[in-house]
C-alpha cells in the first residue's frame, strides 16, 4: 500500500519548520515518527499534499527537569523508547514511562513520539489519558508565538484538538509527582493491540482510554474519592459521563463494565492496596 | 527526490518519490529481497530492518526519512547474503530450528539483533517481550525464543527453567500491572 503522492521537506531548524507550516497551512501535515500518519496515508484516509518532517530536529528531543516550575519538560519529538528509558521520568513522573512502555511494540516505540501521539488525538491511544491523569500541559508554537494549553482543554473530538493548522506541539510539561501513587491498567486481546479500555491513575486523578471521543477523566470517581468513599464504590462510578464506542472488540456495555473493573484495580495498585 | 542511504555498509543513492516506503527502497531500488512485506500495516514485523542501529518496520518509514542514515538488512549479517548462517543470530536460528516457512525470519532476526545489542542480560521473558513486534504463524515462537537466548550467550534450558519457576505475573506487556507506589 502506497500513499498518494505528496511533496516533502525536512527543515533543519524548528523556526524553518514553523515558517514552512505557516506557508503551507492546511495543505501540509507534520511528520514526526510517522507511525500514526503514514498508516493513515497508506490506506488513503489522509492525503496531505505536503509533509513537513520534524522527526530529526534535535531541538525537539529532550527530557529536562524545570525545578523552578516544579515540572518536567519533554520535547515533543522525544521518542517513546526514550521516554521508557528515562531515569528522570521514572523518578519524577513514573506513570509516563510505564504507559509509554505499553505503546505498540519495540519497533513502534523506536519511531513514535510523545508529541505525535498527543497531536494525532486518537481516543484509543494510551498517552493522552496518561498525560490527562498527570495534569500535563501541551505547549504549541506557531507564527503568532507560543501558547500553553492544559491537556484537559486540548482535545475537541476524535482526531481533533485546539491545535491550529499552523501550530506545532513543541513541548509537553508535567508537574512532578512526588511520592503520589500511580498505576496503568489496559485490557487488550493481543499484546500490541490498541486498548479496548485503559485506565491511568496518578494520585486521585484518573484518565480513561477509549471511553469516548477523547481521552476522558473519570470525574465521578475522582469526586467520590475526594469525599472519602472506598475505592470499590468510587470505581463503580468510572463510566459516568462517558460515551464508550462500539466496535468488533466490545460493546458500550462491555466497556462500561470493563472500565469499572480496571479503575478499581488501578486505584488499588496506586493506593498500595494490592 | 534524491536520497543517499548506506545499506549494509555500502553507499546507495537514488531519485525516489517522497511516498516510497523504505521497504520498497531496500527490495526494489537496491534489490535486496530478504526483507519481506507481510501485513504492510506496522503489525507483523516481517519488514524489520535496522535504521541507524534501531529495529524499525520499514513498511512504515519513508525512504526520504532515512536519507543520510544507515540501514542494515539481513543480507548485511555475516554470511547471510550467501545463505551461510555465520552470524551468531542466524547461526542460532539454524541450530535451534527457529523457523519453519521462513517468511518472518529476516524481520525476526533483525529484531533479535537489536534486542541483543540493547540488553546483555536477556532472559526468556525479555526475549518474548522484545519480539512482541514480530509475528510468526508457524512455530509458536518456542524455538525462536531459544535461538535468541543462544545467540545472546545464554543457556536456553536454564533460562526457560528459570522462567517456569519464576513467580512473574503471566501477563504480556500490554497488560501492565502498574507496579508503581
Amino acid at each position: 500500500m502506497i500513499p498518494l503522492a505528496f511533496d516533502y521537506a525536512r527543515p533543519d531548524t524548528l523556526d524553518d519548520a514553523i515558517a514552512l507550516l505557516a506557508e503551507k497551512g492546511e495543505d501540509a501535515s507534520v511528520l514526526a515518527g510517522g507511525h500514526s500518519l503514514i498508516p493513515v496515508m497508506k490506506v488513503r484516509l489522509g492525503a496531505p499534499e505536503f509533509l513537513i518532517d520534524i522527526g530529526r530536529l534535535p531541538e525537539l528531543s529532550y527530557i529536562r527537569l524545570d525545578e523552578a516550575a516544579g515540572e518536567v519538560a519533554i520535547g515533543a519529538g522525544t521518542k517513546h523508547r526514550d521516554v521508557v528509558n528515562s531515569e528522570l521520568l521514572a523518578a519524577e513522573v513514573p506513570l509516563l514511562p510505564a504507559v509509554a512502555r505499553t505503546v505498540g511494540d519495540p519497533q513502534i516505540r523506536a519511531r513514535g513520539t510523545l508529541g505525535g501521539t498527543l497531536a494525532h488525538a486518537d481516543p484509543a491511544a494510551d498517552l493522552p489519558a496518561a498525560v490527562l491523569a498527570l495534569d500535563g500541559t501541551v505547549v504549541l508554537q506557531g507564527p503568532r508565538g507560543k501558547r500553553s494549553v492544559p491537556i484537559g482543554e486540548f482535545y475537541t473530538g476524535v482526531f481533533t484538538s485546539v491545535r491550529e493548522p499552523d501550530e506545532l506541539i513543541v513541548e509537553i510539561r508535567i508537574p512532578r509527582c512526588g511520592d503520589r501513587g500511580w498505576a496503568y491498567e489496559k485490557f487488550t486481546r493481543r499484546s500490541n493491540d490498541w486498548g479496548i479500555v485503559g485506565v491511568a491513575v496518578s494520585g486521585d486523578r484518573i484518565g480513561l482510554v477509549n471511553m469516548g471521543s477523547t481521552a476522558l477523566r473519570a470525574t465521578a470517581t475522582e469526586q467520590a474519592l475526594a469525599e472519602g468513599r472506598p475505592i470499590a464504590e468510587a470505581a463503580a462510578l468510572a463510566a459516568e459521563g462517558t460515551e464508550p464506542p462500539s466496535d468488533t472488540h466490545g460493546t458500550p456495555e462491555y466497556r462500561t463494565h470493563l472500565v469499572q473493573v480496571l479503575t478499581r484495580r488501578a486505584l488499588e495498585t496506586a493506593h498500595g492496596q494490592r | 527526490m534524491k536520497v543517499e542511504i548506506t545499506v549494509n555498509g555500502e553507499a546507495t543513492s537514488a531519485d525516489v518519490e517522497p511516498r516510497q516506503l523504505l521497504a520498497h527502497y531496500v527490495r526494489d531500488t537496491v534489490g535486496l529481497k530478504a526483507t519481506n512485506i507481510g501485513c504492510d500495516t506496522t503489525s507483523c514485523g516481517a519488514c524489520t530492518v535496522l535504521l541507524d542501529g534501531e529495529a524499525v518496520k520499514s513498511c512504515t518509514v519513508l525512504s526520504v526519512q532515512a536519507d543520510q542514515q544507515s540501514v542494515t538488512t539481513m543480507e548485511g549479517l555475516d554470511g547471510a547474503a550467501d545463505g551461510r548462517p555465520e552470524h551468531p543470530v542466524t547461526a542460532a536460528f539454524h541450530a535451534e530450528h527457529g523457523l519453519q516457512c521462513g517468511f518472518c525470519t529476516p524481520g525476526m532476526v533483525m529484531s533479535a539483533v537489536s534486542l541483543i545489542n540493547h540488553d546483555d542480560e536477556l532472559d526468556e521473558r525479555k526475549v518474548r517481550e522484545g519480539l512482541e513486534g514480530n509475528l510468526c504463524r508457524c512455530t509458536g515462537y518456542h524455538n525462536i525464543v531459544r535461538a535468541v537466548l543462544v545467540a545472546a550467550g545464554k543457556d536456553p534450558d536454564a533460562a526457560q527453567q528459570a522462567e517456569a519457576e519464576s513467580d512473574a505475573l503471566r501477563t504480556a506487556p500490554g497488560f501492565s500491572r502498574g507496579e508503581g507506589a
